[in-house]
């Protein structure tokens, strides 16, 4: 990552991690749509910084209107229901960062969004990495850590994978995998980064640039 | 004005008269067109911070100052003024009183004219011609050409406001910079048309009305619009919000007597409608309901309502009240939907409230710092 000029405002200093790596891949003038922003802060740092037309849709209500009351495009609504309303192609890129693993229809949403937008950035915390593989295997108990941080029957991630999971997706879909880099703990691209078998294993989180074949 | 105009309190407004005149969807021509508006703050050099709010149904121009014939706090003083949601130290803000509408716009109590614009003695009551929003928005847009601005930095409003927005936005796209309906519906549903038409009923069968010729002598059919008020306002609230407010609880008694009691709820209607035939017109609430009534977006773009956006520039903050049961949630969501697939920006929340309609009018911070929010954005896009 290269270091942030002065300009940058608060929010893009502070922005998480996948954040900023999901925004180095999005092309200056861009337009995008970014499902479950949040309170925005992505797309604030794409509008400002690289001049894209970005949207959001958020389904928590508290931090959509905190978005709109940011003077940003965002709307309150739901991935698994809204995004068959947008037209083919209407953007560059649709993101979806950290919410694969919580919506109903994971495979239908990544349709969507390559029917929608040219490209999909796709972020999901990586169920495969060795540590909950350890936790799983000797407590027999479902794992928790900063990530995996509520009980089975709370968490609203009902729909955890491996990065090799999401690559056989990818194929049985015939989505195009155009780039993908896992990050660890400490957001450090690692020199295990192009061996899918380590990525998965050492790995917390993953991100996918993916396009329609 | 003659004194055949009673027995409608002359005001001096503030008016701009257009000779030629308007033409309506109904057909007719009212000529001369004049519009009553109000204005807050300054137009800046480049004339790109002006605002257009729309007022609702019993609305009119004075959203941002004590009203001249009733003395009380304009109708959106919790909106619009300096530092404000709809900041008059920043926007120049413009608010026109409806087409149809009696508070100085050519509308039932003004005095008739012909075709050729001659005076013709009498208000036109009855024989007000049919209006449409659409027709309310080119009486608008003709003040706001006649007032040298080419571009709105925004169009906002709530209720039949947010009708006109829509408007607004699919008439005369490259006029609307930033678009706000609030609280509203891309059409009139049967049940808002019903409870309309329970209002109009009551205004035909008081024998003041006299057929809509009451100005005659002097009269108004002041039962009528009273108990249209009243049917109207229970619309505007919530069940909660009515609970809160006054429960069962009685006017001068703490138990039933079965005798005269009064429930507080009836007591605040009664004094809803007995209030609301001081200031507003019956002709002009038969006008002006049947206007929303009519409103169909969807109908005007061959029953497509994405029609009505596509390509659109605009940007728009969509915004609704959870205890709204007049304009539901549902409604601004398909709105939402429409705007989506027409690829247009924008911007949707909910609001939770249990103040029912009339939350878009009240106290209602969250709302605030939305709407404040999606105009400072707007202005930042076109340099106010």
């Amino acid at each position: 990552m290269p270091d942030a000029p002065q300009e940058i405002r608060f929010v893009a200093k502070n922005m998480r991690l996948d954040l900023r790596l999901i925004a180095e891949m999005v092309a200056p003038g861009s337009r995008v749509l970014d499902i479950g922003c949040g309170d925005g802060a992505l797309i604030e740092h794409l509008t400002r910084q690289k001049g894209a037309d970005a949207r959001g849709i958020e389904i928590d209500m508290a931090e959509a209107t905190k978005a709109v009351a940011a003077g940003l495009p965002v709307i309150h609504g739901d991935a698994d229901q809204d995004l068959v309303h947008y037209p083919d192609g209407a953007f560059d890129y649709v993101i979806l960062s950290r919410t694969l693993q919580a919506v109903e229809r994971p495979q239908w949403v990544l349709r969507q969004m390559l029917r929608i937008g040219a490209r999909a950035i796709v972020s999901f915390p990586n169920f495969g990495h060795w540590q909950l593989r350890w936790k799983l295997l000797v407590s027999g108990r479902m794992p928790d850590n900063e990530t995996w941080d509520r009980p089975w029957y709370e968490t609203p991630n009902i729909h955890p994978c491996t990065i090799r999971d999401f690559f056989a997706l990818c194929a049985m879909e015939s989505h195009v995998v155009e780039r993908w880099l896992a990050v660890d703990d400490k957001g450090l691209r690692s020199p295990w980064k192009r061996s899918p078998w380590l990525a998965n294993l050492f790995g917390e989180q993953a991100l996918f640039l993916l396009r329609r074949e | 004005m003659n004194d055949a105009l009673a027995p409608f309190q002359r005001l001096e407004h503030q008016r701009e008269t257009f000779p030629d005149g308007l033409q309506l969807d109904c057909g007719a021509v009212v000529a001369p067109l004049v519009v009553a508006y109000r204005t807050h703050g300054r137009l800046n050099a480049a004339r790109s911070n002006a605002v257009l709010v729309c007022h609702a149904l019993t609305g009119d121009q004075y959203v941002a100052e004590t009203h001249p014939l009733t003395g009380k706090p304009g109708w959106w003083e919790a909106v619009v003024g300096p530092g404000l949601p709809i900041d008059t130290d920043r926007y120049f803000v413009i608010c026109a009183n409806v087409l149809g509408g009696c508070m100085g716009s050519s509308g039932p109590p003004e005095e008739m004219t012909d075709a050729e614009g001659r005076p013709q003695g009498r208000p036109w009551g009855i024989d007000f011609p049919s209006v449409t929003i659409r027709d309310m928005v080119r009486a608008q847009k003709r003040l706001v050409d006649a007032l040298g601005i080419t571009r709105l930095m925004a169009v906002v409003g709530g209720s039949m406001g947010g009708m006109q927005v829509l408007e607004w936005a699919a008439t005369f796209p490259e006029m609307v910079v930033a678009a706000a309906p609030i609280a509203t519906a891309t059409h009139h549903s049967a049940q808002n048309i019903a409870f309309h038409e329970v209002g109009r009923a009551a205004i035909h069968g008081d024998p003041d009305w006299m057929a809509g010729r009451y100005w005659e002598d002097g009269r108004i059919p002041a039962k009528g619009l009273s108990v249209a008020r009243m049917v109207a306002h229970i619309t505007y609230l919530s069940e909660a919000a009515l609970g809160r407010k006054f429960g069962r609880k009685l006017r001068g008694a703490s138990a039933l007597t079965f005798l005269e009691d009064v429930f507080e709820v009836e007591s605040y209607l009664r004094h809803q409608g007995s209030t609301f035939v001081r200031r507003f017109d019956a002709n002009s609430y038969l006008t002006i309901t049947r206007a929303m009534d009519y409103f169909d977006l969807s109908a005007e773009f061959g029953g497509e309502l994405g029609a009505a956006f596509r390509g659109t520039a605009t940007r728009f903050l969509v915004a609704s009240f959870s205890s709204d049961w007049l304009f539901p949630t549902e409604e601004s969501r398909a709105l939402v939907r429409a705007l989506n697939a027409a690829a247009a920006n924008v911007s949707f929340v909910e609001i939770a409230s249990d103040k029912g309609h009339d939350a878009f009018l009240l106290d209602e911070p969250v709302f605030h710092r939305a709407l404040g929010g999606f105009l400072r954005g707007a202005a930042e896009r076109v340099g106010a």
